[in-house]
């Protein structure tokens, strides 16, 4: 019977196999509870980071104005470089101990293990996306506004209506782009491009004749980029629901308590205020769409 | 015709016999694997989240519609491309197949022009043609993200092909041109009766395996603003950071892809078989 036998002995060869790929240790739940960041089981010693003692923070490579300045998110530039470094500081870590990774969107997302322990992107907050990562508590209100050239037919419009007729462009995986199609509902096709890089040229094309970007965005656009081009106004909320950033992280991630609290306590002490007012051009200035 | 012996009986009946073991012990073995593969994947401590992640019914539903929308683009592009591919890697082949000091410049047009289609990446190519061309504001110049994509991925695959088109020409034996030029027919007869008919058949495998590979890349017209099946995914998958669209779009390529498969493995085994037709075996 040498066919059983050989049958045997590969069923002996895959318990093996199955016992080689045995489950990795998980951590374990995360406390519950109030937390004060910095303070009790949100103290610097007792964050579970990825290298104990420097707390990792993950991006995206390039990086764009004016969340970060001149692709360098450790440089402490930029609105969301800012707040990195505030969060870290108020978790106990020094400028010094703070690591940066460069991660691409999908990396950031998917559910394997993390290579940061919280990420800085312009991730908006989403009931649909809660249930694949954890954000933190928001630390930027964000809408999206409608940039065109001023010679554009597009740039006349007022009301959200008025753009239907209209080819717009937005970036891939945005929020910026749901707001285009389903907001707008423009009668074409909304444009989807890899990066805002390269929805900028298909308006300098004319490929486009409007993009959707967040109003931050927007107003770099427009003041240092395509200075041809203009604000045509900000998109209302969508289901009359504020959209917001928050700090991704690791599904089930302990760290996730702790960096809310400090988004909390940066919140509360004026730090996110006093950022943004560096950083984010005054949101008043622009039009709003009808 | 007598009966079959007794011998012969016992040998057909030991033969039935073992071929039932062999089947016995292929199920068996295939069932452990199978279990094994199934038991190591749904035992892993990250598995409830990948299946949410990767394979959740829900989102697969809602991605649907979407995704055949942008599959749909693929398909077209596909066929209108892969036309104009042929056409054009068989006439660039010719150039580069044409014999005589005249025809220097052409020949050596042909060439450059495969060396820098072959060499150049697709992605750069597209957007070179994307969004360089209409940024020169010439009348004329197309404005569309898929017809633009459509001149990158022409201008790269015909330059691969124009390769396989050129392989199978040089595949026939120089006796053939001879004995035809002999007959008397020109060149241009000897390519068009002798020459051609038998490189097109000895090419239609790696013809159709390059036609596999465009399926897949004829998607990438994508970067320059249009939706295709895979940036439908990408879309619908930023939206609930659910990987699951990827999935149903890999498999719709799948689909896609399985009868130009069949295809090929049925074009080769008939070549093979004409290939050996009245010799040894035959």
């Amino acid at each position: 019977m040498r066919g059983m036998r050989a049958v045997t002995a590969l069923f002996a060869v895959v318990l093996v196999v199955v016992a080689g790929c045995a489950p990795v240790e998980e951590q374990g739940p995360a406390a519950e509870g109030p937390a004060t960041a910095g303070a009790g089981d949100c103290a610097k010693a007792a964050l579970k980071t990825r290298t104990p003692g420097k707390f990792t923070f993950g991006t995206d490579q390039p990086v764009y104005e004016p969340w970060f300045s001149g692709d360098d998110p450790s440089n402490g530039k930029g609105f969301e470089s800012a707040v990195a470094y505030a969060v870290a500081g108020k978790l106990g870590y020094a400028k010094a101990e703070v690591d940066w990774v460069r991660v691409p969107f999908n990396a950031a997302i998917q559910p394997g293990p993390k290579s940061f322990d919280a990420n800085l992107n312009e991730f908006s907050i989403t009931d649909d996306r809660r249930k694949a990562v954890d954000f933190s508590t928001p630390y930027y209100d964000v809408t999206q506004a409608v940039v065109a050239f001023k010679s554009s037919p597009a740039a006349k419009a007022t009301t959200v209506a008025a753009l239907k007729e209209f080819k717009l462009g937005a970036q891939v995986g945005t929020t910026s782009y749901d707001a285009a199609a389903k907001q707008v509902q423009p009668t074409q096709q909304v444009a989807v491009y890899n990066n805002n890089d390269d929805a900028k040229q298909a308006l300098r094309n004319n490929q486009v004749q409007a993009i959707v970007v967040d109003l931050a965005t927007a107003f770099y656009i427009t003041s240092a980029e395509l200075t041809d081009a203009v604000i045509v106004g900000q998109l209302p909320a969508s289901g009359g629901k504020a959209e917001q950033f928050g700090i991704v992280l690791d599904k089930g991630s302990s760290l996730t308590r702790c960096v809310s609290a400090a988004v909390d306590a940066l919140r509360a002490d004026g730090t996110l205020a006093q950022a943004e007012k560096q950083w984010l051009a005054e949101a008043g200035k622009a039009p709003k769409l009808t | 015709m007598s009966a079959p012996s007794q011998l012969h009986l016992e040998r057909l009946a030991y033969k039935r016999s073992r071929a039932r073991r062999s089947t016995v012990v292929a199920l068996l073995s295939t069932v452990v694997f199978a279990a094994a593969a199934w038991l190591t994947i749904t035992n892993a401590p990250g598995w409830p989240r990948v299946q949410e992640s990767f394979f959740d019914w829900e989102a697969a539903k809602k991605s649907f519609p979407a995704l055949l929308d942008g599959l749909w683009l693929n398909v077209r592009v596909l066929v209108v491309c892969g036309i104009l591919i042929l056409v054009i890697g068989l006439g660039i082949a010719a150039l580069r197949t044409l014999r005589g000091p005249v025809w220097f410049p052409l020949r050596a047009l042909a060439t450059a022009y495969v060396d820098l289609f072959r060499g150049l990446p697709l992605i750069i190519c597209l957007y070179l043609i994307g969004f360089g061309l209409p940024g020169l504001r010439l009348g004329g110049i197309p404005n569309d993200p898929v017809v633009l994509g459509s001149i990158a991925l022409v201008l790269v695959y015909s330059a691969y092909v124009a390769e396989v088109f050129r392989a199978g020409i040089e595949s026939i034996h120089p006796s053939q041109l001879a004995s035809a030029r002999s007959l008397g027919l020109t060149h241009a007869q000897t390519m068009r009766i002798v020459v051609m008919p038998q490189a097109v058949r000895r090419v239609l495998p790696p013809l159709l395996n390059d036609f596999v590979a465009f399926q897949k890349d004829c998607g990438l017209i994508s970067v320059l603003g249009a939706v295709d099946a895979v940036r439908a995914a990408q879309i619908e998958s930023a939206t609930s950071y659910n990987f699951t669209p990827y999935v149903v779009a890999g498999l719709l390529f799948v689909l896609l892809a399985v009868p130009s498969s069949r295809l090929a493995d049925w074009a080769s085994r008939r070549a093979a078989r004409r290939q050996n037709a009245g010799g040894p075996g035959a």
